[in-house]
């Protein structure tokens, strides 16, 4: 509770800051010239919030929203499956990660945002070449958690598994599954802001919807307000999906030890 | 009793390729070794010196460069997968963390395919008899480590396997948790007599179980080089038949075998 108001407190200064320091006569401009230009750059708090509370009101945000959370869904289920996939596969198969290996390197080392035209001239301007940016972002992030996790399964875990009379079949789901769990949902809370940014970056570059277009629009007429308000919305939904996340995962991972904490009697 | 032993390894020599283009490293070299049915022999050798090798070998994890296994008369082929009648209790933790005791326990039998019910009431049962009944809801990392040992032992046992091995099960724990440990595996194996092959670096570990003590030479190319049968009387318990001297006797006679090999296996670690 304590720690809930400590962390209140720090973003109402800093709004409360924001505020000071932009709003028109407050304070003596001290950088700027004339005392609108820190308006003009940064926005001003009352306004931002205001456009947020319009967006509902008006329900004009709500077709945008859905598009840009559709974009960054699908593009994260997607991804995070073929990760999931494709990262068991290699890490179980030797020969296939032999081969695939000096690809794999490649293709993570490339800049990927950059194939956000070419998707575009692919999949068209509606939600798909979005999806695919997403997924080629999300894909990397959780193919080499989940690589890396069935790499470091314990072979004695694997070895006991196995005098215990599992097939690899089951050595796969009670052992390389659950073993790796841990890492991929270390990687997902990664991915999910990964899909926001492939959903974001190629509306962008290209879009007739979205929340990634509202800004563009705003941006287009200086609009600095809307720009930050569909920002502050965008990280709203970022931190829900995380949240989102972070529950299931605590459903999923009840056996892990919580270090120093002691039960009530 | 049929006189065909439940494991028997044949001149057995595995050997390590190098590290990076290195001179391979041979770990065990023509070792043969029975256990015979309902025998309880124990392996004992200086630290290093390939006994969990041996061991592996014999649980088909591991095929040897060269030599034979039989399992009650059958041969073992490391192509056909692990030993199929043989139990193995590791030194390190094996339980699946991600499981509670009970769901560690049955993990075999649902391997196994055994109905749900079924294997719950086994498992309970089990857990029972190691002493840890009503501890079935909790996670690994939420019992001691003796817990995590009898929970092993548990997971191990409930498939009735023909053969036992064990390697260093009880060296993590410590003197007093041990002993009970090791009294209470007495006991268990009172009930049906399975064949045990016990890995130590203890020989009073060794002598207070076993029918029969194996001793084995310092690595490389490790190989047995006395065969010791422990005729003190049973049932024992393994804190008292410590003291007494008909243990002393043997203990001194199989010390006077091993004494030079752990003298040797120590200059070579002081060495690399």
């Amino acid at each position: 509770m304590r720690l809930r108001s400590l962390q209140f407190g720090v973003f109402a200064g800093l709004v409360l800051l924001w505020h000071i320091l932009t709003t028109p006569g407050i304070v003596q401009p001290f950088f700027f010239d004339r005392d609108n230009q820190a308006a003009f750059f940064f926005g001003e708090p009352i306004k931002i919030f205001r456009a947020i509370i319009d967006w509902f009101v008006t329900g004009e945000i709500f077709v945008h929203l859905g598009v840009t959370l559709l974009e960054t869904l699908l593009g994260f289920v997607i991804g995070a499956t073929a990760g999931l996939g494709i990262g068991l596969w290699l890490a179980l198969s030797d020969t296939a990660s032999a081969v695939m290996e000096p690809y794999i390197k490649g293709l993570n080392s490339m800049p990927r945002v950059v194939l956000a035209p070419i998707f575009a001239v692919w999949f068209g301007l509606g939600i798909w070449s979005k999806v695919a940016l997403g997924v080629t972002l999300v894909f990397f992030v959780v193919f080499f958690n989940v690589y890396q996790g069935v790499r470091e399964v314990s072979p004695v875990l694997l070895a006991n598994a196995r005098m215990l009379g599992a097939s690899q079949r089951q050595l796969l789901r009670s052992i390389y599954l659950p073993s790796a769990m841990s890492w991929v949902f270390a990687s997902l809370h990664n991915a999910v802001g990964l899909a926001f940014v492939g959903a974001v970056v190629g509306e962008y570059l290209g879009s007739a919807r979205g929340v990634g277009y509202l800004i563009l629009q705003a941006e287009g007429t200086f609009d600095i307000n809307t720009v930050f308000a569909g920002i502050v919305v965008l990280t709203i939904f970022a931190l829900i999906l995380d949240a989102v996340v972070g529950v299931i995962e605590r459903r999923l991972m009840t056996w892990q030890p919580k270090a120093g904490v002691t039960e009530k009697v | 009793m049929n006189d065909v032993p439940a494991l028997a390894l044949d001149d057995i020599t595995c050997r390590f390729a190098g590290r990076d283009g290195g001179a391979p490293y041979t770990a065990v070299s023509h070792a043969t070794l029975t256990v015979g049915a309902g025998e309880f022999v124990s392996v004992v050798g200086p630290t290093g010196c390939g006994k969990s090798t041996l061991l592996n070998v014999a649980a088909g994890l591991l095929g040897p460069s060269s030599g034979s296994i039989k399992v009650f008369g059958k041969e073992l082929r490391i192509a056909d997968g692990v030993n199929k009648r043989a139990g193995y209790m590791f030194q390190a933790d094996a339980l699946m963390p991600w499981r509670t005791g009970i769901e560690n326990v049955i993990a075999g039998l649902q391997f196994r395919g055994v109905a749900r019910a079924e294997a719950l009431k086994q498992g309970e049962e089990w857990l029972r008899r190691v002493g840890l009944a009503g501890f079935g809801d909790r996670y690994p990392h939420q019992m001691s480590g003796g817990m995590r040992k009898r929970l092993a032992l548990a997971q191990t046992l409930i498939l009735s396997p023909d053969i036992l091995l064990m390697d260093e099960p009880f060296s993590a724990l410590d003197v007093q948790t041990r002993q009970l440990m090791e009294n209470e595996l007495l006991a268990l194996w009172a009930v049906d007599k399975k064949s045990v092959l016990f890995i130590t670096h203890d020989l009073e570990e060794a002598i207070a179980l076993s029918d029969r003590v194996v001793v084995l030479s310092a690595g490389p190319g490790t190989h047995p080089i006395g065969d010791f049968r422990i005729d003190l009387p049973r049932p024992r318990d393994v804190s008292e038949i410590r003291m007494t001297p008909a243990f002393l006797d043997l203990h001194r006679e199989i010390w006077g075998a091993m004494k030079e090999e752990v003298l040797k296996a120590y200059q070579q670690q002081k060495v690399a």
